[in-house]
């Protein structure tokens, strides 16, 4: 939704209000210049990293100019078109600050210091702090939407320069279950295919994913096959803008897609369309999986899903019949206690019909943040070395170590996971972390822990670029730089290595990021191990610690990178051309078969009960990325949706008396927000939705139940028990023509029903029999080749 | 040589505005945007539909036929230009007379503003902007035979306004049974189908499985 222009006012209609969008902050003064020069880069917001041009004016960027890239032919979504306004935003943080005042009773406040005072007192913290509780006592929290060259540094930074075993990213937010799902299935975690393979396809099947409105660009792919005659099926529980002209939609209950998608593999087998001398010839462990799915009929999957049972068959057909099929999901199966689960389940279908490894069809994970798929691999992840090597792995470690030109027993082991990290802190275990592209108030669940466990923490240290929700609780304010002031490499969710290039410098005081993090290891003393004078300096140790790993970056040079519009990895050698699809003949697991995992539906950990009758589950809008703290700033796009809303369906609305518009409060077993209800028949009945990238009160993690997968912790926003409640408020001005209210009706009588728990990150069952950071024993090794 | 123009296809259009704001860089008047994206109706559905000017032909654009001053000009590729700004009187003839509801009166400037297809980038065989963002295609600017060879749809310029007829430069992509668009048939089909629903007589949807 955003906001509806729909009605006119009588004396507005003819009158419209050009300027009533929302101007950039800096006004448009270069409106009449024309460009010098033209940056050839690209966005810096989702996973698709559409190519563009910045235009430059007097060395300032003042524009944006389409550029022909092979993925985006030119084409931006709202949030492409406005994001170089980022670069001159008068939000910007231009210098650093130290929290002053602070003391019993009082938070202090933030206030301006130089950069030696900042980092000074940061460094001698931290030195205090490792020396009295060890060295895992300060925390790396990072992040994705940053280049390759960062996420690389980070990690050393971590390991090397800080020598702790903490440091994991927010990616462990994004899509960690869809990565260890394909590592687990296929030995090599990344999307198969590039997305300009789309339109190869003859079936489509989208689950968990609103693709219009989270990768907008990716529908010229989905729309180029449609056009090619392509059947579109969409998994979802809102009748969406991708789901509104599917040829089948099947509103799924929040939680509960692996149902349907065993009821769609058993569909197949009894259909007698799987493909079984690929299933002979090329996989393990088919046996255990159609036995699994038997229990799956179309009614079970009814019965738990909510999709009606002819749709479910349909579905399985359309899909089974189809000679070349494509699954794409996203977060919607993936942010869930069994996200792992529900990603094999995609797998298990993909492959039981022979279409994984041939172009257009398969499986592909649509990962989501800017750099999300190279962030997950260049060693900024609690177990892992650059180049998806495993800290566990004693030749591992030795490469690495090898390459950082320390002593292998130096190298720490591995630390907690994101999730982890706040109990950790809240336990008294981490006593600083920094913070790096994350913004926690707004991307964790359950945020009133999380704001205790970062106000436990001295210092809480935090880079940012504008003053996040989670900036606002630091001790240290480190300002940095946005993407186009800095140049490097980011990897899109088609694994295709492209080239940010630099178009301005960071505005005041503020820095590049990497030379921040440069000059803090000096400080620490390990400055001989960051080196750096340049982005392409990190750039050239990444492809080397890259080198032999499973993500080979060796071959990836800038000029390829120009030369070639990007390039795929693995790239083992500078004549090799990158590798676009992969597994054509081998799967990457050494005896090069692809694994089924037989899975089953679980619960969601928080099911609706006693006063929680509905499920709430949250979501994206177009014109956000993330926690919105960039968007937010940006006019254009925070006009069109300024304020988190929920969907509610006119039969729910209407038994509880709303009506669209009303000032609604949502409650869960954790917290409770006001919002405005969006009365609207595109959500299921016993459902409702809520927008995720807003701060403070309008917080939907307020409301998030912490349970994780207990495979990579990945936390469970997609569903947990809520309940909605009309606000008595005074009656809004109505727009004309809209009717009468009515009275409002009798409160909601209260009860102490809880909702029905299946598990919590507490009780959650551990896959893992160690602690946080253990190393395993070899057996335990299967699988992890990640 | 081929006519490229505006193919808009709302059955594609996802709402996401990326249009507007593409608009809005357009160096000719940065800031403002000449397309409207609109939902169709949020109280039953995400259908959104972008609102470009249709560039009409019969004889000549209806806001062009009204405009006292002759300020609408006309190129000779057919393109409706924007009021010329020195002839511009703002008497808001053009906004009463556009069956599209495309020509907005800038109360500050006192001028009437609307879209010129881009004439600066068009001209010089770049596509529009609002073309050249859009993610799917739901304005795609070309000319026939490319979309006739690329897309689904029925590419239709008749639009039937009851007793208005109007010719456009720019085309609806219609399913392909339908050779015009009849706004008030339509408008009326949709009342017959809300009454019928409302009766009982043809659920509008299937029974949730709650």
């Amino acid at each position: 939704m955003s906001v509806n222009k729909d009605f006119f006012r009588p004396g507005r209609d003819f009158n419209y209000d050009f300027q009533a969008a929302g101007e950039p902050p800096m006004g448009w003064p270069e409106a009449d210049r024309l460009p010098e020069s033209l940056v050839p880069t690209h966005c810096c917001f989702c996973g698709v990293q559409c190519g563009m041009y910045l235009r430059l004016s007097e060395g300032r960027v003042t524009g944006v100019e389409p550029r022909d890239f092979p993925h985006n032919r030119g084409s931006l979504c709202p949030k492409g078109v406005v994001a170089y306004q980022q670069v001159n935003h008068p939000d910007r943080l231009t210098h650093p600050l130290i929290r002053r005042g602070r003391g019993p009773g009082t938070a202090g406040r933030l206030e301006r210091a130089t950069w030696d005072e900042a980092l000074d007192y940061v460094v001698g913290r931290w030195r205090d702090l490792q020396a009295t509780h060890g060295r895992d006592a300060v925390a790396v929290y990072s992040g994705s939407s940053m280049t390759n060259e960062k996420c690389y540094l980070m990690g050393k930074f971590a390991r090397v320069g800080l020598g702790t075993r903490h440091i994991d990213y927010n990616g462990r937010l994004c899509m960690s279950s869809a990565a260890v799902a394909y590592a687990k299935a296929f030995g090599l975690d990344r999307a198969l295919l590039p997305m300009t393979d789309i339109p190869l396809t003859d079936c489509l099947l989208v689950v968990g994913s609103n693709i219009a409105e989270t990768f907008p660009i990716a529908m010229i792919w989905l729309w180029r096959a449609r056009d090619n005659g392509a059947r579109l099926i969409v998994l979802d529980p809102r009748e969406t803008a991708t789901a509104r002209t599917a040829d089948l939609w099947l509103p799924v209950r929040p939680g509960t897609d692996i149902a349907v998608l065993n009821a769609m593999l058993r569909q197949i087998i009894h259909d007698g369309l799987i493909d079984e001398p690929y299933i002979d010839g090329r996989t393990v462990g088919w046996e255990a999986v159609r036995a699994a799915v038997e229990p799956y009929t179309p009614q079970e999957a009814e019965r738990i899903a909510g999709v009606p049972a002819e749709r479910v068959v349909a579905a399985a057909r359309l899909y089974g019949r189809a000679p070349r099929s494509l699954i794409l999901h996203a977060r919607g199966l993936e942010h869930s206690t069994h996200g792992v689960n529900g990603c094999l389940a995609c797998v298990n279908l993909a492959l039981a019909r022979g279409q994984v490894g041939k172009p257009g069809s398969g499986t592909m994970m649509l990962t989501g943040q800017g750099n999300g798929q190279g962030g997950r691999e260049v060693g900024q992840k609690a177990n892992q070395l650059p180049g998806y090597r495993h800290i566990d792995i004693p030749e591992h470690r030795q490469y690495i170590a090898d390459v950082w030109g320390i002593p292998v027993e130096e190298l720490p082991w591995e630390g907690a996971a994101a999730t982890e990290m706040v109990g950790l802190m809240a336990a008294g275990q981490i006593k600083s972390a920094l913070i790096i592209c994350s913004n926690l108030m707004v991307s964790l669940p359950e945020n009133a822990v999380v704001q205790r466990a970062l106000q436990s923490l001295d210092p809480l240290v935090v880079m940012d670029f504008f003053m996040s929700e989670t900036a606002e609780l630091a001790d240290v304010v480190l300002p940095g730089s946005v993407w186009c002031e800095d140049e490097g490499t980011t990897t899109n969710m088609e694994g295709r290595v492209v080239k940010i290039n630099l178009a301005a410098e960071p505005p005041g005081e503020a820095r590049r990021d990497w030379e921040i993090i440069c000059d803090l290891s000096r400080r620490l003393g390990r400055g001989q191990h960051f080196p750096y004078r340049s982005a392409r300096a990190i750039w050239d140790e990444l492809r080397q610690a890259s080198r032999g790993g499973v993500s080979d970056y060796f071959g990836i040079t800038w000029e390829k990178i120009d030369a070639q519009g990007g390039v795929f990895w693995p790239c083992p050698a500078e004549d090799h051309p990158g590798t676009p699809r992969l597994f054509a003949e081998r799967f990457a697991h050494p005896d090069g078969r692809a694994r089924f995992f037989p899975v089953e539906h679980a619960p969601p950990a928080e099911e609706p009960g006693g006063d929680y009758p509905f499920r709430l589950t949250t979501g994206r809008v177009v014109y956000h990325y993330l926690s919105g703290n960039q968007t937010r700033r940006l006019g254009f796009l925070n006009g069109q949706a300024p304020e988190p809303w929920v969907e509610i369906h006119p039969q729910a609305a209407a038994r509880l008396g709303i009506q669209n518009h009303d000032r609604v409060r949502v409650r869960t077993p954790r917290g409770a927000m006001e919002v405005q209800a969006l009365v609207t028949p595109t959500i299921r009945p016993d459902a409702l939705f809520i927008p995720f990238h807003y701060g403070h009160e309008q917080a939907v993690n307020q409301l998030t139940n912490p349970a994780v997968d207990p495979t990579v912790k990945i936390p469970e926003y997609k569903v947990c028990a809520a309940t909605v409640e009309r606000l008595p408020s005074p009656p809004a001005p109505l727009p004309e023509g809209e009717g009468r209210r009515p009275s409002p009706p009798a409160p909601l009588p209260r009860g102490e029903g809880r909702p029905r728990v299946n598990f919590t990150a507490a009780n959650a069952p551990k896959m893992f029999p160690y602690a946080t950071g253990e190393s395993r024993s070899p057996a335990e090794e299967e699988g992890k080749v990640y | 040589m081929p006519v490229k123009t505006l193919f808009v296809d709302p059955s594609r259009c996802i709402g996401c505005r990326a249009c507007e704001a593409a608009c809005r860089e357009c160096d000719s008047h940065k800031g403002e945007s000449m397309v409207m994206v609109d939902f169709v109706d949020r109280a039953t559905s995400v259908a959104t539909q972008p609102t470009v000017c249709m560039h009409c032909e019969d004889p000549v654009a209806p806001c062009a036929q009204v405009c006292p001053v002759m300020a609408i000009l006309i190129t000779p590729d057919g393109v409706v230009q924007q009021a010329e700004t020195s002839r511009c009187i703002a008497c808001r003839n053009c906004v009463y007379a556009c069956p599209f509801g495309v020509p907005k009166m800038d109360a500050e400037a006192r001028l009437m503003k609307k879209c010129n297809l881009c004439y600066d980038r068009t001209s010089r065989g770049l596509q529009p902007w609002c073309a050249q963002a859009c993610p799917t295609q739901a304005l795609w600017y070309g000319d026939y035979e490319e979309f006739v060879n690329q897309r689904r749809g029925r590419a239709v310029r008749h639009t039937v306004f009851g007793a208005q007829e109007v010719r456009t430069r720019v085309c609806h992509v219609l399913p392909e049974e339908q050779s015009r668009l009849d706004v008030v048939a339509l408008l009326k089909e949709a009342q017959l189908a809300a009454a019928e629903a409302n009766l009982g007589f043809a659920p509008r949807e299937e029974a949730w499985v709650l």
